[in-house]
């Protein structure tokens, strides 16, 4: 029987729970023995011209080696200069540059609190700490741009030679005809909220340059693109740079690549010819690391009385901070997402990107689609109670039918397999749907202090959104019959090397304990893409399960040989791991046999499998929320999903990633915002103030299975990092409005605190007396 | 100034800086890096370690190692996860669960989590769901969502009652 689809534990918690990860903070190779510690100065203001700067007095202190300013920095090719009049590409996941570049150190302004604006080296971190408050910095402050109302509303710009806020405009959404007809029409305007990703290590990174060639230790999701990014930089040739991830301590997409901050550790190394440590404090992780979401939207939806929809409209409004980088895509993928798993003949869709003196905004778990998912399952309950029907029936009235996949959405997607209704109807079962709402009308009518909310959601997602990129994998076997596997994917959390050994086990038969798995080193691994937006397995699996093919087909060679049979007559026992003739178990060959004799290299085989395109990932959750109606505490006490991503190969690492998704989405829904003053000032800025979600705020989670193939890819499987989230973002927050409607409650901004749920009960009971 | 602190068994002897913390002593004198720091405001428990004054009895109380000066240390007993497994390297009961149970992704927070949860366990032989959730509220998880982790704990909470009668 396949070790495939089996539960099996991970081959890395043994090393995790009895020695600890080796993070980067961690790392005691002899090449960093003598490292030195990085401490940042970081900007104190939100918006500000340098006029200027004085590093005597921490030059002077105690155990300071260098003080390094943007006066240091006369060894980088300055950017070419901006193009006039140039485009600005839609949908390239790239910092959009020109005008609106960002640069390493600030140069004569500051665009955020948290921005580098000089670095302290030190012996010890204590000792960075000290003298980074004596670099003297003066600022003359400039207005502070904040929120995307302040981005459009002022007169103050962020960057020289723009003549807006709004670097990046795409489509349009103002043609109300397609509402005609409609007799139901809701119009909402909804805020995503800032979030901070919060991995629990945050950035790291150490160097050293020796003999030309730098040594690169980062805590990142990708080491092959960090190379590509460090030698685009610091005008390296690549040949010179290698890239080492230890373990790394989580990222959820704001550890894709590096940020230059990062970049700054490699610079400084080469600079002053010193090993470099660099890990930063919480602290400087909440404003210095990438935020996520951070999205305004209005939409717009209208349909037939008994409830099926006929247009949707959203307008979103990207909040990227002080840089555009990767937001400039995101609402592409929320555009390209807006529809959702709904049959909708009329979409409408507009995006603008704004600038803003806050921390930039990049991928977090989700990066997009999130936001998508939470505008139109907003809508889909705002269109439901408008037209008095149930939400559960909307949304089955208008999922797209299992026999309409391929299916092609008015935005450009092409759904590939899926089954939404049973998706749906599933989780409905599984939640005892009628019993919740029997229970909810039974609080309702003895108007019960804590009232019952049921919230739903329907969600479709793509994952492998870039899968024409491609990912690597290289697998051989050796003379022992053990087998090495070297992945371009990338690990924090995931399980990849647990999954990727049983890839090999499947199709070999080597067992997994005998096949070692290495990620993360780009002299070992030139080639590869890494992680992000969920496309490991489909990818980086794929080139694995194809490797082990390509190696099987190269055995049964030497096998025939050694035989002295006809190929044809050879089969592999992937039980036992041996090779035989047909019918003949006498004639049996280990692995370690065959690779002996095919020699040193003998069975190696390289993939680099591009894939067949995207997956479309689909589920639907039920969350159910207990609600004070004199305090506006919401506490979620149920939380019950379908997620299906096609085949799953180890059942336990894919609970998990739906486990940790779900907790994040109840996190926004209930808890986490990322706040900032009138001033542009962080008020979450530790971890005493932001409110990431504990154990004691979560209920136990019911998964429900569920496993559509797609044929997209020869394992038929979908990516499951962010279903999670992006399913139970919504499912929570329409429960938490569920569970106050029959008050006359219609939308809640997310998080759903007490404060907003209190508020929100009493504007609607004011409301409900007024018009009494 | 001089602190002696016995880490996981063995003696530990250093000088100092007076504002030197627990976790850096741990880190950096005594060289056990499993004990990680994820903030700077006593809020992440990963730095969580078991920490016994002298005289007194059991294992040691769950402290926050970033908010223990290694001053306060001096001459206590301090356990961190690499000295939770017995002599024969067989895995504590804790530890043997959160692997069973999937109760680590990558692993930051694993060795406070791990133990706050003996901690909890020395405290609460048999806890119910909620008082596990009630009690870990000041280990902060990013990747588990704390479902395997609740589950970990419950499951292990026999055989480390059995271990700390044996």
């Amino acid at each position: 029987m396949s070790i495939l689809g089996t539960r099996v534990v991970r081959t890395e918690d043994p090393r995790l729970l009895t020695a600890g990860g080796t993070y980067v903070d961690d790392l005691r190779v002899p090449e960093l023995a003598d490292a030195a510690r990085v401490t940042f100065v970081r900007s104190p203001v939100a918006h500000a011209r340098i006029t200027g700067m004085d590093a005597g007095a921490a030059r002077q202190a105690p155990g300071v080696l260098a003080v390094l300013t943007i006066q240091d920095m006369d060894d980088l090719t300055p950017p070419p200069p901006p193009e006039p009049g140039s485009e600005v590409p839609e949908g390239a996941p790239l910092p959009i540059g020109g005008l609106w570049s960002e640069p390493l150190l600030a140069v004569d302004r500051v665009r955020y609190v948290g921005e580098p604006v000089a670095m302290v080296i030190t012996g010890d971190g204590y000792q960075g700490e000290d003298a980074a408050e004596l670099v003297s910095v003066d600022y003359e402050p400039l207005p502070a741009v904040i929120g995307v109302g302040g981005a459009l509303g002022t007169g103050t710009l962020l960057f020289d030679g723009t003549d807006s806020n709004v670097p990046v405009t795409s489509g349009e959404a103002s043609d109300n005809a397609i509402f005609d007809g409609c007799d139901v029409v809701v119009e909402q305007t909804i805020v995503n909220q800032r979030l901070a990703p919060m991995p629990m290590e945050g950035r790291a990174a150490a160097a050293r340059i020796e003999d030309g060639k730098l040594t690169y230790w980062v805590s990142t999701q990708n080491a092959q693109i960090t190379r590509f990014i460090l030698a685009g930089a610091l005008g390296m040739d690549p040949a010179t740079i290698r890239v080492i991830t230890p373990d790394v301590g989580g990222g959820f997409g704001a550890k894709v690549g590096i940020d230059r901050d990062a970049i700054l550790i490699a610079w400084a190394a080469r600079k002053t010819g010193r090993a470099l440590r660099w890990v930063e404090t919480r602290s400087e992780n909440l404003v210095g690391m990438t935020h996520g979401r951070a999205q305004e939207q209005t939409v717009k939806i209208g349909g037939t009385r008994d409830g099926r929809v006929l247009a949707y409209r959203l307008d979103v409004v990207q909040d990227t901070g002080a840089y555009p980088r990767m937001s400039g895509f995101l609402p592409f993928l929320t555009k390209l997402m807006a529809v959702g798993p709904y049959d909708i003949a009329n979409v409408q869709t507009k995006s603008r990107v704004v600038v803003t003196n806050t921390t930039p905004i990049s991928a977090y778990r989700g990066a997009g689609r999130p936001e998508a998912t939470a505008a139109i399952e907003r809508a889909m309950d705002l269109f439901a109670a408008e037209a008095g029907v149930d939400p559960a029936e909307v949304r089955r009235k208008n999922l797209v039918p299992p026999d309409r996949f391929p299916y092609s959405t008015p935005t450009g997607a092409t759904y590939d397999t899926g089954d939404y209704v049973t998706a749906l109807d599933k989780v409905l079962e599984a939640a005892g749907y009628a019993g919740l709402r029997a229970e909810q009308q039974r609080r309702r009518e003895r108007g019960d202090v804590l009232q019952l909310g049921i919230g739903l959601s329907s969600y479709v997602e793509i994952t492998a959104a870039d899968a024409a990129a491609g990912e690597t994998a290289r697998l051989a076997v050796h003379g022992d019959g053990t087998a090495t596997v070297y992945t371009g994917s990338s690990a924090h959390g995931q399980g990849h090397h647990t999954a990727w050994a049983m890839l090999v086990q499947a199709e070999l038969g080597i067992p997994m304990a005998d096949v070692t798995v290495i990620h993360g080193d780009t002299d070992l691994i030139p080639e590869g893409i890494g992680t992000y937006g969920s496309r490991s397995l489909q990818l980086g699996g794929v080139a694995v399960h194809n490797a082990a093919l390509d190696v099987k087909d190269q055995a049964r060679r030497v096998a025939a040989d050694m035989l002295e049979a006809a190929e044809a007559d050879l089969e592999l026992d992937a039980d036992s791991g041996t090779w035989q003739v047909r019918g003949d178990p006498g004639t049996g060959r280990t692995w370690a046999d065959v690779a002996t004799h095919a020699g040193e290299d003998g069975l190696v085989a390289y993939v680099q499998y591009a894939g067949g395109g995207a997956t479309f990932p689909f589920g639907s959750h039920v969350a159910v929320a207990e609600v004070d109606t004199e305090t506006g505490k919401a506490r979620l006490i149920r939380h019950v999903t379908v997620d299906d991503a096609g085949i799953v190969v180890n059942p336990v690492l894919a609970e998990g990633q739906r486990h940790g998704g779900i907790a994040q989405g109840v996190a926004q829904a209930l808890l986490e915002e990322m706040m900032y003053d009138a001033d542009g000032n962080p008020l979450t800025g530790t971890l005493a103030d932001y409110a990431a979600i504990t154990a004691a705020e979560l209920p136990s989670f019911e998964l429900v299975t569920s496993e559509t193939p797609t044929d997209i890819n020869p394992l038929g499987v979908k990516g499951i990092g962010e279903a999670g989230t992006i399913g139970s973002t919504p499912a929570v927050q329409n429960a938490v409005v569920d569970a106050v409607s029959h008050l006359g409650v219609r939308h809640i901004e997310m998080p759903t605190t007490p404060a907003r749920v209190w508020a929100a009960i009493s504007a609607a009971t004011h409301n409900g007396e007024a018009s009494r | 100034m001089k602190v002696t602190i016995t880490v996981n068994g063995n003696q530990v002897a250093a000088e100092v800086a007076d504002r030197t913390l627990l976790v850096h002593f741990l880190r950096e004198v005594a060289n056990l890096t499993a004990t990680n720091v994820g903030c700077d405001s006593t809020s992440c428990g990963a730095c969580t370690v078991l920490m016994k004054g002298p005289g007194e009895a059991g294992g040691g109380k769950s402290v926050k190692s970033c908010t223990v000066l290694a001053a306060q240390a001096d001459g206590c007993e301090v356990t961190t996860v690499e000295g939770l497994a017995d002599g024969s390297g067989q895995m504590h009961p804790v530890q043997a669960a959160f692997h069973a149970e999937h109760g680590l992704q990558c692993g930051f927070c694993t060795p406070g989590m791990v133990m706050a949860a003996v901690s909890l366990l020395d405290e609460n032989p048999a806890p119910t769901e909620e008082e596990v959730r009630s009690a870990l509220e000041g280990n902060l998880c990013r990747c588990t969502g704390y479902h395997n982790i609740v589950r970990a704990v419950l499951a292990a909470a026999p055989a480390a009652s059995e271990r700390r009668s044996a």
